[in-house]
């Protein structure tokens, strides 16, 4: 197993009444891509901010590279950050931007020089080293804002909702660099974003917070296609998934799911353990999981009315009446539907979740 | 939620291995709260300079309140800065009602009234014109007002030196000066700058939807005026409020040159009491009558609080 | 014009907008009549030899040259230039220090700060007569300090004329810190706080920070305060009239003191006009430069 980078031990940080943080732990590996993942609130840049040391933690421990730096000053703590806001200093230039730490912990003016230009060099940003941060783009602001974490050689980026104030476009750019970025320097990465696209395409491992408290913690695709909990399951996707409250029925050997007068056959689903018969229960279809007039092998079919179509180019969205509820689905671009249409839906319950309605835990 | 914590845990994923490096670790290193302690040599700079300013900024207002209290005979013994040995409010009956200013001896009270009856008006008369200029500058732009606003404003910055001939002269024809008339139009005047500034960039910021609205609903200027926009601007209107009374109420020249001495507003009668040449100084009266004209702006301030400030930096800043 | 070819039907151009204009008249008529008309006419009447009222009879530059010549015009103008130079400097530097102290996150922040803003709501004849009863020698700090045992203690910048215009200086400094202050303090929360976070990951010492990035960002806040302090500087009028009286002697008289006396105490109005005419043209040199900055450059509203 890879080291571990930085380790995060009982963390607890409130102010005042306020608990933000709560006994989290969280160890992120050498090298590894970590985003934390979660709506604003949820205490990810609060997390961020202790383990960069700009927040005082109430209790526990941060280790960086082994190290205890619980009470280390940032400088010392073998960090860079990268801010929401940039947070270049307005009246320097692009290089006096960069060398501006260096300069004052004292290293060598020919270090200096190298390293800035290494960074400059990274980022693409040598033709905007004489300029001020006021006569950059959006993005290129945000590039040198990463270039200041760059030349200051450390083991541990910190990202702190980079990319929110760029539009669309550039955001996405900006997106596929970091990643770049990140495959070419092996740093270990931390990123707070409420984006899940960034965090999907990003990371190597995703937390997904709520509350101060860590939901998931997994790759990508297994928050995605299995998550943990009924949070986890609504927060990612887009758009959300189906739920279905109801009841587990297990009739001649096979399962159901009652919700709402139909009975979803849900054999198919890898449950972690045996259902129990009566258990209120919360069934998950993300809406490319349901297949329409268009039967899939071993899954009973339903009857559903379209409701509205939206139609996005490649994809087209149904939303669909399937009794009295109301629910989406993703279908390929080229099948157009009209308002009205009784279409049979057949529900790929092999990668359904089936959480219970009470601890709202994954089955 | 005992199962998501446990979860946690788990889903932290901790190898053993590395589990035991830093149970080792956790057990002697630094943990929670970074020690301070309260008394870090940067707490007592930071505090003991701002108490030693705060005392240096409340030591006027001490020896005031304390010298108003002592009769004159303790005074030409004692300290200014000691208490009085014996409390004697006499100073205060004095200053309000029987003090000399050269002209009259009956006191303060007289300009207390007098400046009551100027600072009222003025300060409606003032507020009701500025609100409805800055109104029409925000929602209701016509050609060449921007041109009237900018000379108002640089105006603003013009000496009152400059002006005051002019006013006296326009006063004269208009047979107002030396009266209170006369004196609320030069308040008004003087008051519209800032004011103006203050209404229009309230209203500019008031989401622009809603008169849009209100134009489509059938409603005109002052309907959207009384209806829609003064209801929706009580806070600036204390705030104008604020900066009105208290300036009005402290100002000196412009009662000075624009009243008769009958209607001398009290930080003239203040200030020919205490320079008063005539008689022997009453250092507790002078005193007792300072606070007394300094009473109301100071009661506004500690009143309104953040308000004021808000009236001081909106008139500063802008200004 | 146009709108007269294009239809029956559209209004008159100078009836569009009726009533915010006429709701306009009392700021068109201040503007226009007062700001910008009496500037002018007491410009003009600074040229002609007006004594008790105004004529018109022009003498070119006589009242300038008189005023130059006029030993109380030459030491309100040098009063003027201690009082600018010392409560600029003081005023910006104790505020700007003031409120980095504030801005460390204390605790009674808002007492400290009511403290030190309540002089400002005091009438400057308020603050000057309380600073008369301090700077008395007889009864004041200096009697109090010399009954402590130090007899030769001498502290009365009111009776001195060679140091007259610093005691003036304190009880200005005492009301107006505060509101400068204050200023600084809101530009001090309005830098962005993800700045003080990249300062401390870099690893700059506070007074750096300070230094060489707060100060540099807050010179917009400095510009405003420096224009507001410098143009109270050219004002000053009451504050002396509390506390002096212009003495002793003439040793304390500033140029508002001196239009004033010589507009409606020594009947002299060309005098007056002359002077007032003056520091009209000392503002102008302060805010001209400054307009020309900040709204200069093609600035258009839309």
């Amino acid at each position: 197993m890879e080291n571990v980078s930085v380790s995060v031990k009982d963390l607890s940080l409130s102010f005042g009444a306020v608990t933000v943080l709560d006994t989290l732990n969280l160890d992120i590996k050498d090298g590894e891509f970590l985003v934390l993942l979660g709506s604003s609130g949820c205490g990810k840049s609060t997390l961020l901010n202790c383990i960069a040391g700009l927040l005082d933690v109430s209790d526990g421990q941060i280790f960086i590279k082994n190290k205890n730096v619980t009470w280390e000053e940032p400088k010392d703590r073998g960090i860079g950050m990268v801010f929401q806001s940039y947070a270049l200093y307005p009246q320097m230039s692009v290089e006096k931007n960069l060398s501006f730490g260096l300069k004052v912990a004292k290293v060598e003016k020919a270090e200096i020089d190298k390293r800035v230009s290494r960074a400059a060099e990274i980022l693409q940003i040598q033709p905007l080293l004489k300029r001020k941060p006021a006569e950059l783009s959006g993005g290129q602001r945000q590039r040198v804002a990463i270039g200041r974490a760059l030349v200051r050689d450390v083991d541990v980026f910190l990202f702190d909702e980079p990319l929110s104030n760029l539009d669309a476009k550039l955001r996405s750019e900006l997106r596929v660099e970091i990643k770049r970025l990140h495959q070419s320097l092996k740093n270990t990465m931390i990123y707070v974003t409420h984006d899940q696209i960034e965090a999907l395409t990003l990371a190597d491992r995703i937390a997904v917070m709520k509350s101060g408290v860590i939901q998931q913690l997994a790759d990508p695709m297994t928050i995605y296609n299995a998550p943990e909990n009924l949070f986890v399951a609504g927060f990612i996707g887009s758009p959300s998934m189906n739920f279905f409250r109801g009841e587990l029925q297990l009739k001649d050997g096979r399962a159901f799911v009652h919700a709402n007068g139909v009975d979803f056959d849900v054999s198919a689903y890898p449950s972690r353990g045996p259902f129990k018969s009566g258990q209120k229960v919360v069934l998950g279809v993300r809406p490319e999981h349901v297949r329409v007039d268009e039967a899939l092998s071993g899954q009973a079919s339903h009857q559903a009315v379209v409701d509205i179509e939206e139609p996005m180019g490649a994809d087209n969205l149904l939303w669909l009446k399937l009794a009295g509820q109301s629910m989406s689905v993703r279908i390929a671009g080229q099948r157009r539907y009209k308002p009205g249409t009784e279409v049979t839906l057949s529900f790929d319950m092999a990668a359904a979740s089936i959480f219970d309605a009470v601890s709202e835990n994954r089955l | 939620m005992p199962e998501i914590v446990a979860f946690n845990t788990i889903a932290a994923g901790i190898e053993p291995e590395v589990e035991k490096v830093q149970a080792r670790a956790t057990q002697v290193g630094p943990r929670g709260r970074k020690p301070r302690r309260a008394l870090s040599g940067r707490n007592i700079m930071i505090y003991g300079t701002l108490i030693v300013v705060a005392l240096y900024y409340l030591l006027p207002l001490y020896v005031m309140v304390m010298t108003s209290l002592k009769g004159m005979p303790e005074i030409r013994l004692g300290n200014i800065f000691a208490p009085p040995l014996e409390i004697t409010f006499e100073p205060w009956v004095k200053a309000w009602s029987s003090a000399c200013t050269g002209l009259n001896c009956d006191g303060l009270s007289r300009g207390f009234w007098n400046s009551v009856r100027i600072t009222v008006p003025s300060t409606i008369v003032s507020i009701a014109i500025a609100s409805v200029n800055g109104y029409a500058l925000a929602n209701w732009r016509f050609k060449g007002a921007d041109l009237f606003f900018t000379i108002l404003i640089v105006g603003a910055f013009i000496p009152y030196q400059v002006m005051i001939y002019p006013i006296v002269i326009v006063l004269r024809e208009l047979g107002v000066y030396g009266s209170l008339t006369g004196l609320i139009i030069v308040h008004t005047i003087f008051g519209m700058p800032i004011l103006t500034l203050l209404f229009r960039n309230y209203f500019a910021g008031l989401p622009e939807e809603l008169f849009k609205a209100a134009r489509v609903d059938g409603a005109g200027f002052w309907t959207i005026y009384f209806r829609i926009m003064l209801p929706m601007s009580m806070p600036i209107f204390v705030v104008a409020m604020i900066l009105q009374v208290t300036g009005i109420w402290n100002d000196f020249l412009f009662g000075v040159v624009f009243t008769r001495p009958e209607y001398y507003p009290m930080t003239v009668q203040l200030n020919n009491i205490v320079n008063s040449v005539q008689g022997v100084k009453e250092y507790n009266v002078n005193m007792a009558a300072t606070i007394l004209t300094g009473a109301v702006p100071l009661i506004v301030y500690f009143v309104s609080g953040r308000l004021f400030v808000r009236g001081i930096a909106a008139g500063a800043v802008k200004g | 014009m146009a709108g007269h070819t294009r239809g029956s039907g559209r209004p008159n151009q100078w009836l569009r907008n009726l009533n915010a204009k006429l709701a306009s008249i009392p700021m068109i008529l201040t503007a226009v009549v007062i700001f910008l008309g009496g500037t002018v006419w007491t410009v003009v009447y600074s040229f002609t030899n007006s004594r008790l009222l105004p004529r018109l009879s022009f003498v070119g530059l006589d009242q300038y040259e008189r005023l130059w010549a006029a030993p109380r015009w030459l030491i309100s103008v040098q009063n003027l230039v201690i009082y600018g130079f010392f409560s600029l400097i003081f005023s910006l530097a104790i505020g700007f220090l003031l409120a980095a102290l504030m801005d460390q996150k204390i605790r009674f922040e808002n007492t400290f700060r009511t403290i030190m803003l309540y002089p400002f709501a005091l009438s400057f004849i308020v603050t000057g007569l309380v600073w008369q009863w301090l700077l008395n020698p007889e009864y004041g700090i200096q009697s109090v300090v010399r009954s402590l045992g130090w007899t030769s203690f001498a502290f009365d910048p009111l009776y001195n004329s060679n140091i007259v215009i610093y005691g003036i200086l304190i009880a200005a400094l005492w009301q107006g810190t505060g509101l400068v202050m204050c200023l600084m303090l809101a530009g001090l929360r309005g830098i962005d706080e993800d700045i003080w976070k990249a300062t401390r990951v870099d690893g700059i010492p506070m007074w750096k920070t300070y230094l060489l990035v707060i100060i540099p960002m807050m010179r917009g806040v400095f510009i405003t305060t420096l224009v507001i302090i410098a143009s109270g500087i050219v004002k000053v009028y009451d504050l002396v009239v509390a506390q002096t009286s212009g003495g002793p002697g003439i040793a304390s008289e500033v140029p508002a003191k001196y239009v004033y006396d010589y507009m409606f105490q020594a009947q002299n109005l060309g005098q007056g006009f002359a002077a007032s005419t003056m520091m009209l043209v000392t503002v102008a040199i302060i805010i001209v430069p400054w307009a020309y900055l900040e709204f200069g450059g093609g600035r258009k509203r839309a």
